[in-house]
């Protein structure tokens, strides 16, 4: 709008009306996030500070009540932990194996198609298969990875049933399936690299790994600044393996935030309480993205 | 031009409406529709259909719509979400242990101002008493048992041959089944377990396992009134210490949780000799095991016990006296003594009326699959299924105990102590 108004071009007459036709031309997108992305968000707060309306009891107000709940709730603390150990688990380790995964299809070795295809193929399957075959691969005594372990004369493990490693289990998966996702945007990254500097590098005389530490990866920085809130949001946003695989047990060990979200609002049924952890979930995500833009923005753009 | 439309889409209803009541209520077919879980697997929708089937014909002036709901768990999710819309089912199958949230949430009608007859009123005294229990609150009953089952325990007879013992014989007690299973636990050289002497499922409503051992423990998990628990009791804690020691003392059971899925699995691929799960398994496990397997009700304690499970039907509050008189019906011809016998058999669900029992086809069905049969010899010893207020959340509590005792995390004095002060946070508010 102010642009159409300091603009001499559009001034006049006809300017007038540019806005009008301007927020036209927005009212679909803006209406659709409205609906559904603004409006419950802010009902979401708002409900938060209710208490869950019964038959016979309805809402009232509690204030702060709910989020202090939580300080007492040992199974919001342990998702909490979880999904901390989650995140920290699974996005740096799905972005270093992207990169790698990205550099090995970008050279020039035989067997590249099939190579790029097979690390993708794990991204296209949806996420209910997925956790529904890594369920027998972690199946303890004849699932896969026992069979593998069995090889080397390692015990059977009850993968999913052990609290200590129930976690890293799901991780695992998690990283697998993520990791040729993001691997596609690195490669997109990688292609775009001049070869140019690759020449002048062998010509300076310096190693492979030097000319990645000093000129590829931070050639890459936008492009992992934008995988890096990605994953994120995924770590704290995909639950779907947790519901298939462990339902959050044992006693809690695996539970995730949006999972324990869920159980709260959709089997309890105690929606005031299931928003207050939603506007928690919320101000999670926002403080990180809040954090990365700040933080990285000012390092990611290599000239 | 709006303002127009409307008179005239008014006085069309109207027309409508007219014609209606001119041909008569017999004419104009009351619908109704009805959410069923499909937790037993693929034939069910198929059973369900054919008795629908069956129903329309004999009272044409009533249409059924079932609708497949999912999972007991997205069931009563759908219910409960379409009834807060303004759009209940007329009626559902729900857990029976449900019944204090359905009730709270204020979406049920109790059944007792429908019961008029003489026959209405043999019809509701004919389920057997235990059954019902779980279906009344308050002097009034809310469910009507439909497809209920309860715990059964399973042993592979070849497994028993080889360990020396009778393969006849099931182990009665907690101490035999110890017995047995140590002698059934089969080790390599190397010291890992080829094959376990035991197992009990644990993945979630876990607490209906411990349940069964509570009941022969003497003891009880909650009040019928739904507003208190007694986790952290003596009987409960003693019961959930047995259960324990079968895989951290004993070294009979698979350590850490067992999921529901791999435990009948494991008993098929000779992982274990003896396993416990529902009774609604029994078709399962005839079709599934390539051998010879022996089934019994759960061996005892001090006495005999096992806690009831599975689903009740439910009638919705709507606004129609005329769907909620045709729901009734519908309700009351689906558990009428034939129905619940065609059920019984087709599903594996255990028939919740002795008369059932009695029927021609039942007692041929009995006499073909002996194993049919156990359940009906456990009826006696069951008591109700854990049923509270905001059921799903104490139930999760205590199954997070039993998880934490089982995996070594907690004693099982604390891992009760936990759940049990849980469960007073919740239900204190509702005494």
């Amino acid at each position: 709008m102010h642009a159409a108004v300091s603009n001499p071009a559009v001034a006049g007459p006809a300017g007038s009306r540019t806005p009008v036709l301007a927020w036209l031309l927005l009212a679909p997108a803006v209406v659709l996030l409205a609906a559904f992305t603004h409006v419950p968000a802010l009902m979401t707060l708002v409900n938060s500070l209710y208490s869950t309306p019964a038959a016979n009891r309805p809402a009232r107000f509690i204030g702060s009540d709910q989020f202090r709940d939580m300080l007492s709730d040992p199974v919001f603390m342990s998702a909490l932990k979880n999904n901390a150990v989650y995140a920290l688990g699974t996005v740096p380790a799905s972005i270093a194996l992207a990169i790698l995964m990205a550099l090995i299809v970008n050279s020039s070795i035989r067997g590249r198609t099939w190579l790029r295809m097979s690390f993708f193929l794990p991204t296209v399957l949806p996420m209910i298969a997925v956790a529904n075959i890594w369920l027998f691969f972690y199946t303890p005594s004849y699932g896969l990875v026992d069979q593998i372990l069995g090889i080397f004369g390692v015990h059977g493990r009850n993968w999913l049933g052990n609290p200590d490693t129930v976690l890293a289990c799901l991780m695992a998966l998690a990283i697998w399936k993520e990791a040729g996702f993001f691997m596609i945007f690195y490669l997109a990254a990688l292609q775009q690299i001049s070869p140019n500097l690759k020449e002048a590098a062998a010509i300076e005389g310096a190693g492979r790994f030097y000319f990645f530490r000093r000129v590829t990866f931070p050639l890459l920085m936008p492009t992992t600044l934008f995988v890096l809130i990605n994953a994120l949001i995924n770590a704290f946003r995909v639950v779907d393996h947790v519901i298939v695989m462990t339902k959050g047990g044992p006693d809690n060990a695996s539970a995730l935030l949006l999972y324990y979200v869920y159980n709260v609002g959709f089997k309890y049924w105690d929606t005031g309480y299931a928003a207050a952890l939603t506007v928690v979930l919320l101000a999670i995500m926002g403080i990180l993205a809040f954090a990365q833009f700040t933080i990285f923005d000012r390092k990611v753009h290599y000239q | 031009m709006l303002a127009m439309r409307i008179p005239a889409a008014l006085s069309r209803l109207a027309i409508l409406a007219l014609f209606s009541f001119a041909a008569g209520v017999s004419a104009a077919p009351v619908e109704i529709t009805f959410y069923y879980p499909v937790a037993i697997g693929g034939s069910a929708t198929k059973i369900v259909d054919d008795l629908v089937a069956e129903f329309e014909k004999a009272n044409p002036d009533i249409k059924v719509k079932p609708v497949y709901a999912g999972t007991y768990q997205e069931s009563i999710g759908k219910a409960l979400t379409a009834a807060k819309a303004g759009q209940p089912p007329d009626a559902a199958v729900i857990l029976a242990a449900d019944i204090f949230s359905l009730i709270d949430a204020g979406v049920i009608l109790p059944f007792d101002q429908f019961v008029k007859t003489d026959a209405d009123k043999n019809w509701i005294n004919g389920f057997f008493p235990v059954y019902m229990l779980n279906s009344q609150s308050g002097g009034k009953t809310w469910g009507i048992p439909f497809q209920r089952g309860t715990t059964l325990f399973f042993w592979n007879k070849d497994a028993f041959k080889e360990a020396g013992l009778d393969p006849e014989k099931g182990p009665q007690t907690w101490e035999e089944v110890v017995d047995f299973a140590k002698k059934l636990t089969k080790r390599d050289a190397g010291g890992n377990v080829t094959q376990w002497g035991m197992q009990v499922p644990s993945s979630l409503t876990s607490y209906w396992l411990l349940q069964g051992y509570v009941a022969q423990n003497g003891g009880k998990l909650a009040e019928l009134s739904g507003d208190k628990t007694h986790f952290d009791s003596p009987e409960v804690v003693e019961a959930l210490q047995y259960w324990v020691d079968l895989a951290l003392k004993h070294k009979v059971m698979k350590s850490g949780v067992i999921e529901w899925g791999t435990n009948a699995k494991d008993f098929f691929e000779r992982r274990t000799a003896m396993f416990t799960t529902t009774s609604g398994n029994l078709t399962n496990v005839k079709t599934s095991a390539t051998f010879p397997f022996g089934v019994q009700i759960l061996p005892g304690h001090k006495k005999r016990g096992a806690p009831t499970s599975g689903g009740n039907f439910y009638l919705f509050k709507t606004s129609s006296p005329e769907k909620q008189a045709a729901t009734f019906k519908m309700i009351q011809w689906l558990t009428s003594a034939e129905r619940s016998a065609e059920w019984s058999i087709k599903t594996g669900y255990v028939a919740p009326r002795d008369d059932a029992w009695q029927t021609t086809a039942m007692k041929n069905y009995v006499a073909s699959f002996a194993g049919a049969k156990v359940a009906y010899g456990q009826l006696q010893y069951l008591v109700p299924e854990l049923a509270t207020h905001e059921n799903q959340r104490v139930a999760r509590s205590i199954d997070d105990g039993i998880e934490a005792a089982l995996t070594g995390k907690k004693t099982p004095e604390q891992a009760m102590k936990d759940s049990q002060r849980e469960a007073e946070r919740i239900l204190s508010r509702y005494r």
